[in-house]
């Protein structure tokens, strides 16, 4: 008998014992904000794990980001032209007088010297987010063929652009809202902060593997 | 604090765990002895347990939470055959493949046969207790293919040759000075310093080329979404993810008691398990895994395989009340709350999950034989199963593995469990002697009897046996002259006296 039948009939063997009746119990009430403390909740979480939130307009947005980028002596950044946040950014920096060299991801990360380029020379990189979380300052990142699953991973600064009216109260909210039951993306990510660890005398380091700067524009 | 007797650990990364029986009293004897040991430790659970509490202002919110914590976990137990069975259809509809293992054997196998598949030499690997569980790096170093571990504290504890000693901090039996020197050793290319953010930058450093040459990428998995077919992931530092989006191949290996029902059961749960864990209100990534790379990604990994363990859980399973003990969704609150654990330290306990969580899930796992004192080493004072976001009833388990222990074993007792090692600490002659106190206990007149000669010769109790080895740094224990019953009533008999018949 393989492993999978062995396991399951000992499982279903023994499932209905009389005595065990699962507890039930109520989801407790969760806390809700309006937009304004939506927003103030998300800025204060995220910045207490050293995630940096600026408030930009529409318009001005990029030019927040390059001020930042040269504040930071920023060589290069990685984005993505194809999608909506990306194409405005490419067509300012185009307009703008700025030393910063622009890149973009290939067909595939195995392609020719690209993975070794990501690893070992990409400064920071530029992603959207469809929304945040407020109660615990998180960012949701789905990674797509645009805008790939280490884009928000492996440069050690990483940009992430949030609108304000994408905000949840809460992780459950969004759950019991947003259909995600119908179907995920390959990869799903919640983002709250740049890395971390905590592992040495649990004295908090930043940059462990991931970013070692979370930057999020919000507009 | 002197620090005369080094602590290590005799095991190593490259040996699997002596198991010797009998050895936890000099275990924990040697960790007690230990005095830089037990700083560490007494400073980390401090802090712990300080964040925790911090997270929970609100005692009510908190008992709302746990209670409906505790009933995610039972139902989705109380259904757990047909969701695995939904999640592995919806993970191979996903493109995800499914694996079953029985035991820790079995799942090595497995995942040496994927790595050998692709020719596999290197295997960069996110944090995964369950890997631990079944000694996979020591199989896979057998066999030619380098583990590396990849979370800071499961690196350092393998640069040292030692095993992790909590399930969420692995190497917290370490101080930054321990560490600065094992880098200075075992890293080249580093210079001596004490300076954690240095130290950790060093790890980035090592970590980074390791994670881009890796073949494979192996992580453990917090939840499983039954109703998506999606693995979560937790973790604060990003190895996880780049362990499992980095390498052409993610296996992720996990015990089959990790599902949930649904994805509306993983808030909640995650809401607690980062809290009680490390004080955090949540950890920097979740990571979903609901497929490998698409037609149209640019990166990902191009297989994605799962591997669900047994390993002595659905022995547990089968009893309605240890069924609890896979309720766990491993947030170590137990151990950093625990008397116990927080004066031996992890390694002591000579099991993988160390602390009151290990022992009750070593048992099933490991039998009885096996770990015998586990059940025992423990003052039952009841902190792990009031801090618990499940609500295990810890104490309660443990008194009943001692029952599992210490049984008398017969093989045609239909309402006998059958646990793997029961009757392993079956004495005879201390069989004998409760006999004989509940023969004593169960009549009023044997019992006044007992308590009158006891009153009058306790003091000649003879200094042996139990007696001996609690005597040895504390008094010995002498019997009153008076029973409390006898008090009681010359109290009595005084009052009536006093008042004269009044009823007052």
């Amino acid at each position: 008998m393989n492993a999978r039948q062995s396991i399951l009939d000992k499982l279903y063997q023994t499932r209905d014992l009389a005595d065990f009746i699962p507890t039930k119990a109520e989801a407790p009430k969760l806390p809700t904000w309006n937009d304004q403390q939506k927003l103030e909740k998300f800025t204060q979480m995220i910045s207490a794990v050293n995630g940096e939130v600026h408030s930009c307009e529409k318009n001005n947005w990029p030019h927040k980001l390059l001020e930042i980028a040269q504040q930071n002596k920023l060589g290069n950044l990685l984005h993505a032209p194809q999608t909506e946040w990306g194409a405005v950014l490419a067509a300012y920096f185009q307009a703008t007088e700025h030393q910063l060299e622009l890149l973009e991801y290939p067909q595939s990360i195995d392609e020719e010297g690209f993975k070794e380029k990501l690893f070992f020379s990409i400064d920071a990189a530029f992603t959207g987010s469809i929304g945040a979380i407020a109660e615990t300052g998180t960012l949701i990142v789905w990674p797509n063929q645009h805008e790939p699953r280490l884009m928000s991973l492996v440069p050690p600064v990483h940009f992430c652009i949030l609108e304000k009216e994408k905000i949840w109260n809460t992780f459950a909210e969004l759950i019991e809202n947003a259909g995600w039951q119908k179907g995920l993306p390959n990869n799903a990510l919640l983002i709250s902060g740049p890395s971390k660890t905590a592992d040495i005398e649990q004295t908090l380091a930043y940059g462990a593997h991931g970013p070692s700067q979370l930057i999020v524009l919000v507009v | 604090m002197s620090n005369s007797q080094k602590y290590t650990p005799n095991t190593s990364a490259t040996s699997h765990i002596p198991v010797r029986q009998n050895d936890f009293n000099h275990q924990a004897h040697d960790a007690l002895n230990d005095g830089q040991l037990r700083t560490n430790f007494r400073r980390a659970m401090d802090g712990l347990i300080a964040k925790r509490t911090a997270q929970f202002p609100d005692s009510d919110d908190l008992e709302a939470r746990r209670l409906h914590a505790e009933a995610i976990r039972q139902r989705c137990l109380n259904k757990l055959p047909q969701l695995l069975e939904q999640l592995e259809s919806n993970l191979k509809a996903n493109g995800i493949k499914v694996h079953w293992a029985e035991t820790a054997e079995q799942a090595c196998e497995i995942i040496y046969g994927i790595s050998e598949c692709h020719q596999a030499k290197s295997m960069i690997k996110g944090k995964s207790m369950v890997s631990e569980e079944i000694e996979l790096n020591h199989f896979m170093a057998e066999r030619g293919i380098d583990c590396l571990e990849s979370d800071m504290g499961e690196y350092i504890v393998q640069l040292a040759e030692e095993k992790p000693s909590h399930i969420i901090m692995p190497a917290i039996h370490k101080n930054a000075v321990e560490v600065a020197k094992l880098f200075e050793d075992k890293i080249p290319d580093h210079s001596y310093t004490e300076d954690i953010d240095e130290l950790i930058q060093t790890g980035r450093r090592e970590l980074r080329k390791a994670f881009f040459n890796a073949d494979i990428g192996l992580s453990g998995v917090n939840f499983m979404v039954a109703e998506t077919g999606t693995l979560c992931l937790v973790e604060n530092e990003g190895n996880g993810r780049m362990s499992t989006h980095v390498p052409p191949v993610h296996v992720a290996v996990t015990g089959i008691e990790k599902v949930v029902e649904f994805l509306s059961d993983v808030p909640p749960l995650y809401h607690l398990l980062t809290r009680s864990a490390t004080g955090q209100p949540i950890t920097t990534y979740f990571n979903m895994i609901s497929g490998p790379r698409g037609e149209n990604e640019k990166d990902g990994p191009k297989e994605v395989h799962l591997v669900l363990l047994d390993n002595g859980r659905s022995q547990a399973y089968a009893d309605a009340q240890m069924r609890k003990t896979l309720q766990c969704i491993r947030c170590g609150a137990c151990m950093n709350h625990c008397p116990v654990y927080s004066r031996i330290g992890g390694h002591a306990y000579k099991t993988v999950y160390p602390g009151p969580i290990g022992k009750i899930i070593s048992p099933h796992m490991m039998g009885l034989e096996q770990t015998k004192d586990l059940p025992s080493a423990s003052t039952l004072c009841g902190a792990c199963g009031d801090v618990c976001p499940v609500k295990i009833p810890i104490p309660s388990l443990l008194q009943r593995l001692r029952i599992e222990l210490k049984r008398v074993v017969s093989s045609n007792d239909p309402q006998q469990v059958n646990m793997k090692g029961a009757g392993a600490g079956y004495n005879a002659i201390e069989a004998r002697v409760w006999k004989i106190f509940s023969w004593i206990y169960s009549s009023r007149y044997r019992y006044k009897m007992l308590s009158w000669m006891a009153s009058r010769f306790g003091k000649l109790l003879p200094n042996i046996g139990p007696v001996a080895v609690w005597s040895k740094v504390r008094s010995k224990p002498v019997p009153a002259n008076k029973t409390l019953h006898q008090l009681m009533e010359q109290r009595s008999r005084q009052a009536s006296g006093q008042s004269n018949g009044s009823d007052k």
